[in-house]
């Protein structure tokens, strides 16, 4: 209230953008992003020569490019950072409204590079995967849109982003991209969770998604050999997991070695899915565990810092997009671990891809425009607490 | 909840009276529900935020561990390349009464490759082709140049041929270690053997399976590792199962038979110490079952076993010991043997005239069907099946091999009076060679009920009283007289006292009647007759040999000389001493010392 002082000199809120910036960002999460980006290079230096051997480039191309589509992410990064949460909600809404047309035009305009799904906007020298776009594009509408039902008179916000993600859904499903599929699926169950969804609900979908488990092993054989891969105690060694298992075995606690694995030569995702694999191999448990915990640190900080948070939008925003990265790094960790059954999902930041990368950038970005300091107006509590709220309206809206 | 009212009436009468906007007490209290219900959202938002950050902790620390507890856990072999010691020996051996081995496996290798880690796959086919040449070039080309990740490509192999494809030198050519079940004696006992084959594969062992015979039988014995690999002891004595099938076959080409069956029991314990079916084959390389025709003319069909004939004659000694048993004749009764016997339409003859009478004993001796017929008609259909049934001859045999499921007899459908005329002398009813065996021996045992078996037996049976011991003592005496004076007078052995009855029944036409040229002769004999030990059964199918310048297809020409021979041969090897008349050792003293 001290701008109310008669005669004042008015201070302006505009501090200038970069120290604003340095001071209020978290600092800690800017760095694991940055060593995860260093840790990704340094693996492909490892992990692509053979798959350039394969398709006839010379031995570090993966590596370049993985360098180059990494400035960019770095640098949309740190932009995206720098903004506002409205600004955020505002391109990210304008954003998701792009790649979602891109997504619905792929069955038409996209291609297939040979692998049997239609993912892909062939651009001659690079390859877009709008799916990779849509996830923070959708995190921000979902938690507007959630945000916005829990105003008085507000839109059912819930219900609306329940529809949209089931139509993502679908799009991702007919292309066919279940790994994607789930992700979005989840993200908007987190937000809704945090949201405040009902218990009730929650079980209810707990048993729906036991009961389409069980009804899609019993009737889909490809499911079914996955499940019982991952069950049966003997992983057959010709297998991808098999060759992961062996390599994570291989590799010991301090590695075989720089450039002295095999793993990389035999599983053909190397440089993307199973880089957990290459890095265990080559480098052995101390980096995993210093990947895993880079990955945790970045998750746990964001979802710490959001506890705090006031602001419903930013909250639930955060919420799914700290989530959504978190587990993706788990499946795809996890695949490689034999926790999970085997799933197709890259590594955010380290596994080779420009999209995913770019898109990783994107949301990573965001993130950590969500997760700044901000005031969070904890002295209105006080002073509604206390009951003034009848007769002395407070205007600090956060 | 009590909600606060929006429009509290005390407070909007008082701003009125003040002259203030009521409305903005409204929108007051409107901001106030929802800064509450935002704190509210808040508070919960904040629990279920950090019961995410716990899960994401919790999964964390789940793939660090796991990937700690895989990253020190010891490097194993591939399973492709592993060892498997643990195969081996698990079915056990056969052996027979002597505890010489009749089966027993060995270690071998199966070759299996991965056509993914081939570098040469179109050289290894090749080199494949030339150490196989069985393999079809073509497909295995195919194969190891598809998409396919795995290719059985032989069973079994020999050492040279595993050191052969070793030196091929690709790696992508695999061994798996199997068990392999071996008949060290070839075709010896072939059909009590019967074989045995792989059942599930996989790479590091294959389950050995029995497929006929005794394998089948005691699969799961044989298996059970309970068991510590101890041997099935069979009841066969090899060197007399050598012998009896050595003799067997000569007698079969002398004979010009196309097949031929002999059955050796103990008439004691029941114990088979011999069985022979003639073609057989090697169990090694069991042959694959006919496609087409007959399956009897297979060289799997046991004709011991499985081949049900009409024995004919040599069921009159059933009928004449059953009338002796039940007091209707005794062995001097005579009995009218005046033929042609007619019966309705049918006549009963005889293969010579034998006059107007005959003793019992004669009947048998000189093999009178009308005599027999006749002693048949006085204890009638009824008591003639169930005396047939109490030695076993109405169901199949209980011989532990898997074709004797197959061993129904063939009894008439309707059992009349002309039925039991006939099968008194061994024709309108059917039965295998092993049945003959267990009847006799339980004619000549003292006159208990013999179970055929195949395992070797530490006691003689007890089975249910067939016939007297007296009624018994004098059908081996008949017997006797069969062979010293009757139809099977080339059967004596000089020492062992053969008794025995001849059996020559024409073979019945697949559509009806009977060949006038095609006989089933069987010999079925005992010995020693004083102190009767074996049974010894021949079969010939089709035998004929040209005797005192005509075709002769009787049992007397054909069957009795060759049981005669396998006698002769076998029972010094059974341990039988042979009775010779000695000088009485009355004039001689002996002076021990």
């Amino acid at each position: 209230m001290t701008e109310m002082v008669y005669g004042s000199v008015p201070v302006t809120r505009g501090e200038p953008v970069l120290p604003r910036w340095w001071r209020t960002i978290d600092k800690w999460t800017l760095a694991s992003v940055l060593i995860l980006f260093g840790i990704g290079i340094f693996l492909g230096l490892a992990a692509s020569p053979p798959l350039a051997a394969k398709n006839g480039f010379a031995a570090f191309h993966y590596v370049e490019r993985q360098a180059i589509f990494g400035g960019m992410a770095l640098t949309v990064m740190l932009l995206t950072s720098m903004m506002s949460p409205s600004l955020v909600r505002r391109l990210g809404v304008l954003g998701f409204i792009c790649a979602f047309i891109a997504l619905a035009l792929l069955p038409v305009l996209g291609t297939d590079f040979g692998k049997g799904a239609t993912r892909w906007y062939s651009l001659g020298f690079a390859s877009v995967q709008p799916s990779e776009f849509l996830k923070p594009g959708f995190v921000i509408i979902a938690a507007w849109l959630m945000a916005a039902s829990q105003e008085i008179n507000g839109p059912p916000g819930k219900t609306m982003s329940f529809f949209l993600t089931v139509v993502i859904c679908m799009f991702l499903a007919m292309q066919p991209d279940f790994g994607q599929a789930c992700l979005v699926l989840f993200g908007w169950g987190v937000m809704y969770f945090v949201a405040g969804a009902p218990f009730m609900l929650l079980a209810v979908m707990a048993g729906f998604v036991i009961v389409a488990g069980v009804v899609a092993y019993n009737s889909s054989e490809h499911f079914a050999r996955r499940i019982d891969g991952f069950m049966s105690a003997d992983v057959d060694p010709t297998t991808q997991m098999g060759y992961a298992t062996d390599a994570i075995r291989e590799g010991g606690l301090f590695g075989v070695g720089l450039g002295e694995g095999q793993v990389k030569w035999w599983l053909p995702d190397a440089h993307t899915d199973f880089i957990i694999a290459v890095a265990a191999e080559e480098y052995g448990l101390v980096l995993v565990v210093i990947i895993i915990a880079l990955f945790a640190l970045i998750t746990l900080r964001s979802l710490v810092r959001l506890v705090r948070e006031r602001d419903l939008f930013i909250r639930l925003a955060g919420t799914g997009l700290a989530c959504m990265f978190g587990v993706q790094a788990f499946v795809n960790m996890g695949v490689a671990a034999r926790i999970l059954p085997a799933k197709g999902m890259t590594l955010p930041f380290v596994s080779y891809g420009g999209s995913s990368l770019i898109a990783g950038g994107i949301a990573l970005g965001m993130l950590l425009a969500f997760t700044r300091e901000r005031p969070q107006g904890a002295l209105g509590d006080h002073f509604r607490r206390a009951g003034h709220f009848s007769t002395h309206p407070v205007h600090n809206r956060g | 909840m009590i909600r606060t009212p929006l429009r509290p009436l005390a407070r909007i009468l008082s701003a009125r009276e003040q002259g203030e906007n009521p409305d903005r007490i409204e929108r007051d209290n409107i901001r106030a529900r929802h800064d509450d219900m935002q704190g509210k959202a808040r508070q919960r938002a904040e629990g279920r935020l950090l019961v995410l950050s716990v899960l994401f902790l919790a999964a964390f620390s789940a793939v660090g561990l796991r990937m700690g507890s895989i990253s020190v856990s010891a490097p194993q072999e591939p399973r492709s390349g592993g060892g498997g010691d643990n195969i081996l020996a698990q079915r056990a051996d056969i052996t027979d009464r002597n505890g010489h081995i009749l089966a027993t496996n060995i270690a071998t290798y199966a070759l299996y490759a991965h056509p993914q880690q081939m570098i040469d796959p179109v050289g290894a086919a090749a080199r494949l082709v030339e150490i196989f040449p069985e393999l079809d070039h073509e497909q295995i080309l195919r194969q190891f140049t598809g998409e396919r990740k795995f290719v059985w490509v032989r069973q079994k192999l020999s050492p040279e041929q595993r050191q052969a494809v070793h030196d091929i030198g690709e790696p992508g050519l695999l061994f798996g270690p199997r068990e392999m079940r071996l008949y060290p004696n070839g075709a010896l006992a072939a059909h009590v053997m019967g074989g045995a084959s792989f059942g599930r594969e996989g790479v590091n062992s294959a389950e050995v399976i029995g497929v006929a015979g005794v394998e089948q039988v005691f699969d799961e014995t044989l298996r059970d590792p309970a068991n510590n690999g101890e041997p099935l002891v069979l009841s066969l004595d090899m060197t007399v199962q050598a012998v009896a099938e050595e003799v067997l076959d000569g007698g079969m080409q002398l004979m010009s038979a196309k097949g031929a069956a002999s059955v050796l029991m103990d008439i004691h314990t029941g114990e088979v110490i011999s069985v022979v079916s003639l073609p057989d084959f090697d169990p090694n390389e069991r042959p694959r079952p006919l496609t087409e025709g007959d399956q009897s003319d297979s060289p799997l069909f046991n004709r011991a076993v499985q081949g049900v004939y009409e024995l004919g004659s040599t069921y009159k000694l059933f009928a004449l010991a059953q009338a002796m048993d039940e007091g209707l004749i005794n062995a001097n009764t005579m009995i009218d043997t005046q033929g042609p016997m007619q019966w309705g339409r049918f006549k009963i003859r005889d293969f010579h005239d034998y006059g107007p009478q005959l003793t019992a004993t004669d009947v048998l001796v000189k093999s009178s069907n009308i005599g027999t017929a006749r002693v048949a008609l006085m204890f009638g259909g009824e008591r003639q099946r169930a005396f047939l049934a109490s030695m076993g001859l109405t169901e199949p045999s209980p011989l532990e091999i898997v074709e004797a499921s197959g061993s129904q007899p063939l009894l008439p459908p309707n059992w009349s009076e002309l039925s039991t005329m006939t099968i008194s002398y061994g024709h309108g009813i059917s039965a295998s060679p092993m049945h003959l065996a267990a009847a006799y021996a339980a004619m000549v045992n003292g006159g208990t009920r013999v179970t055929p078996t195949l395992l070797r037996q530490d006691s003689a049976q007890t089975g249910p009283r067939v016939i007297s011991e007296q009624t018994s003592r004098i059908a081996v005496d008949m017997l006797r007289q069969v062979v010293t004076r009757g139809t099977a007078s080339f059967g004596d052995v000089e020492g062992y006292e053969v008794g025995g009855k001849t059996g020559s029944a024409d073979k019945p036409r697949p559509n009806g009647g009977y060949y006038d040229d095609k006989v089933i002769s069987t010999f079925a004999s005992v010995f020693p007759a004083s102190d009767p030990q074996y049974v010894l059964i021949v079969t010939l199918d089709e035998p004929s040999i040209e005797g005192l310048g005509e075709m002769r297809r009787t049992a007397g020409w054909t069957a009795v000389p060759v049981a005669a021979e396998m006698t002769r041969r076998i029972a010094p090897l059974l341990g039988l001493r042979p009775q010779i008349e000695t000088p009485a050792l009355t004039a001689v003293t002996l002076s021990s010392n």
